[in-house]
C-alpha cells in the first residue's frame, strides 16, 4: 500500500471516505436485484436523555425474513470518545457505516488536530445515510440514531435520522427499527425530566422487553445463552458500556416485578 | 550548454542545504519510560504541532520546516487509516510507516530540485517494553531504528551527550521528563510549561494510546 500524497488541488483534507475514493480502495457498491430478505435486519434501538447525559440501548436480534440470523449482533457503538450511534436495518451495510463513521471522526480529529463539533458529526452521519440511499430503496435502509454528550452545551443530545438522510434533533427520547412503536410507547410513558442513571437504564430495558414482547424481530433477554442488550451511557466521562452483571440484576428485578402482577 | 556537476558534490550541496533548514529549528528528544515512550520538544508555539497522533499506537515527531513535516505527517495518518480500514487495526505498524517515508524522503532526495528540510521520528509503543520502537528518518530517506532515546534537529549532537548523562532506561515519567528537558535546554538556562510541548504514548492505555501532557499537569510534572 502506498502512501498517499496529493497535489494541494486535489488533496481530499481531512474526508476520509473523499481519501478512500482517491486511494482507489473499493467503497461498498450499490447492491441491486437483492432480496432485503435474504439479509440480515437488525431492530430495536432507545436512546433517552437523562441528568448526567444519554442512555443508549439495542437488543441483539438480526433477522432475515421470518428467520433469526443472529443472536449476538451488537447494534450499540462509540462512534468517539463523547458519542454513540445505534443502527437498525440491513445489518451489513449498517456495521459498514459504522465503522466508516467511526474512522471518518478519528480521521478528522487526527489530520485537523481538533475534534468535530456534536452538530458536526451528527451532519457527517447525515451525509453517509444519503449515500446509502440507492440501498435503501431497494430495501437495504439503514436507520440509525446517533447521541452524544455535547461539551460546549454542557448536555446530552439526540439526533435521529430517516432514510434520505433527514436528520432530526429530538429533545428527550427517540426509537428506531421494527420494535419502535412499542419502545417508544414504553419510554414516552415512563420518562420524566432530568432522571437518574439506574432509573434510565431501567426505563430502556423495559422498553427493550416490552417491544421484544409484541415484535418478532425483535429479541429479548436470552438468560440460557446468557445475552443481554448492550447499554451504553454518554456523560462528561464518555461513553461507558453498562457491565453485563449489571443489566442481569436489572432484568431479573423487573421479571420479578412482572411476575407480582406489573403489567401484563 | 548544460554544465556538468558531480554527483558527489550534488549530493553534499543538497545535504548541506537540508542540514542548514533542520538546524534552524530547535531540537526534539523521543525516549523510553517506564509506562511507553515521551515525546518532548521545544516549541513555543501552542498551535502548531511537531508531535502528533499516527495511530493507535503510533505517534509522529518532526523538526525542520514545519510545512514539509506536517504533509508527511498527515500522508502517515492516511496511510495508516487507509491500512486499518483494509486489514485489521493490529495490522498496522511502525516498521511500515517507517520504510514509506525512507522511501518518499530518499525518493524527494535524489530526484526533486530541493530535499526536505526535516527530520522525523515514528514511535511505537509495545504491548511490553521490549517491544518498543523509535525510527529516526533524516532528509535523505536514511532509517536509524533506536533503542532508549533519540534526539532529532539542529542541536542533536550537544542534546544528545546531555542525554546519555542524565536518561536512564526504564526511568518513571518525572525523571524521563526531567532528563529530556535538561538535555534540550542545556547547562545555562531551563525551559518553562509554556516553551514545551510534551506528549506520551500511554502502554496502558485501552486503544488510542497517545496523549498530551499540557497545562497544569505539565507544570507538575517538571516541578516534580
Amino acid at each position: 500500500m502506498a502512501m498517499p500524497f496529493f497535489a494541494p488541488g486535489t488533496d481530499p483534507g481531512p474526508d476520509f471516505v473523499a481519501l478512500l475514493r482517491r486511494a482507489a480502495t473499493p467503497l461498498p457498491s450499490e447492491l441491486r436485484g437483492l432480496d432485503p430478505t435474504q439479509v440480515g435486519h437488525g431492530t430495536t434501538c432507545v436512546a433517552i436523555r437523562y441528568a448526567d447525559g444519554v442512555v443508549m440501548a439495542g437488543d441483539r436480534r438480526a433477522t432475515a425474513g421470518n428467520w433469526i440470523s443472529n443472536r449476538r449482533i451488537e447494534k450499540v457503538f462509540p462512534a468517539d470518545r463523547f458519542s454513540g450511534v445505534a443502527i437498525a436495518g440491513a445489518a451489513g451495510p449498517a456495521i459498514e457505516m459504522v465503522r466508516l463513521f467511526q474512522l471518518q471522526l478519528e480521521h478528522y480529529e487526527k489530520v485537523e488536530g481538533t475534534v468535530l463539533s456534536l452538530e458536526g458529526k451528527a451532519n457527517q452521519l447525515s451525509q453517509m445515510i444519503r449515500g446509502n440511499l440507492a440501498a435503501a430503496m431497494q430495501g437495504m435502509a439503514v436507520v440509525p440514531i446517533f447521541a452524544g454528550y455535547d461539551l460546549n452545551r454542557g448536555s446530552g443530545r439526540l439526533f435521529q435520522y430517516d432514510i434520505t438522510g433527514g436528520r432530526y434533533e429530538e429533545a428527550d427520547h427517540t426509537s428506531t427499527g421494527s420494535g419502535q412503536m412499542h419502545a417508544s410507547t414504553v419510554v414516552k410513558l415512563g420518562w420524566k425530566p432530568e432522571m437518574g442513571r439506574e432509573e434510565t437504564i431501567d426505563l430502556v430495558l423495559r422498553a427493550l422487553w416490552e417491544a421484544a414482547d409484541e415484535d418478532s424481530a425483535t429479541g429479548g433477554p436470552d438468560m440460557i445463552r446468557g445475552i443481554y442488550p448492550i447499554v451504553a451511557t454518554i456523560t462528561e466521562a464518555g461513553f461507558e458500556q453498562v457491565d453485563e452483571s449489571e443489566l442481569v440484576d436489572r432484568f431479573r428485578a423487573l421479571i420479578e416485578r412482572l411476575e407480582g402482577g406489573e403489567g401484563s | 550548454m548544460p554544465f556538468y556537476v558531480a554527483p558527489e558534490q550534488v549530493m553534499k550541496d543538497r545535504a548541506d542545504y537540508a542540514r542548514k533548514g533542520i538546524a534552524r529549528g530547535r531540537s526534539l528528544v523521543g525516549c523510553t519510560f517506564e509506562g511507553g515512550i515521551l515525546l518532548c520538544a521545544e516549541n513555543p508555539s501552542q498551535m502548531l504541532h511537531k508531535i502528533s497522533e499516527i495511530y493507535d499506537r503510533i505517534a509522529f515527531a518532526g523538526v525542520g520546516k514545519y510545512s514539509e513535516f506536517d504533509q508527511l505527517r498527515i500522508a502517515g495518518v492516511r496511510h495508516a487509516d487507509l491500512k486499518g480500514y483494509a486489514y485489521s487495526r493490529e495490522d498496522v505498524d511502525a516498521r511500515s510507516l517507517a520504510n514509506q517515508y525512507a522511501q518518499i524522503l530518499g525518493q524527494i532526495f535524489t530526484h526533486e530540485m530541493k530535499p526536505m528540510e526535516v527530520d522525523i521520528l515514528v514511535a511505537e509503543v509495545g504491548h511490553e517494553a521490549i517491544d518498543d520502537q523509535l525510527f529516526h528518518i533524516q532528509y535523505d530517506g536514511l532509517v536509524i531504528d533506536e533503542s532508549n532515546f533519540t534526539v532529532l534537529g539542529g542541536d542533536a549532537e550537544a542534546v544528545r551527550e546531555r542525554m546519555s548523562e542524565g536518561f536512564a532506561p526504564g526511568a518513571a515519567l518525572e525523571a524521563a521528563l526531567g532528563a529530556a528537558t535538561g538535555a534540550l535546554a542545556g547547562p545555562d538556562r531551563t525551559l518553562s510549561a509554556a516553551e514545551l510541548e510534551v506528549a506520551v504514548l500511554d502502554r496502558a492505555a485501552p486503544r488510542r494510546c497517545f496523549r498530551r501532557i499540557v497545562g497544569d499537569e505539565l507544570a507538575a510534572l517538571l516541578e516534580s
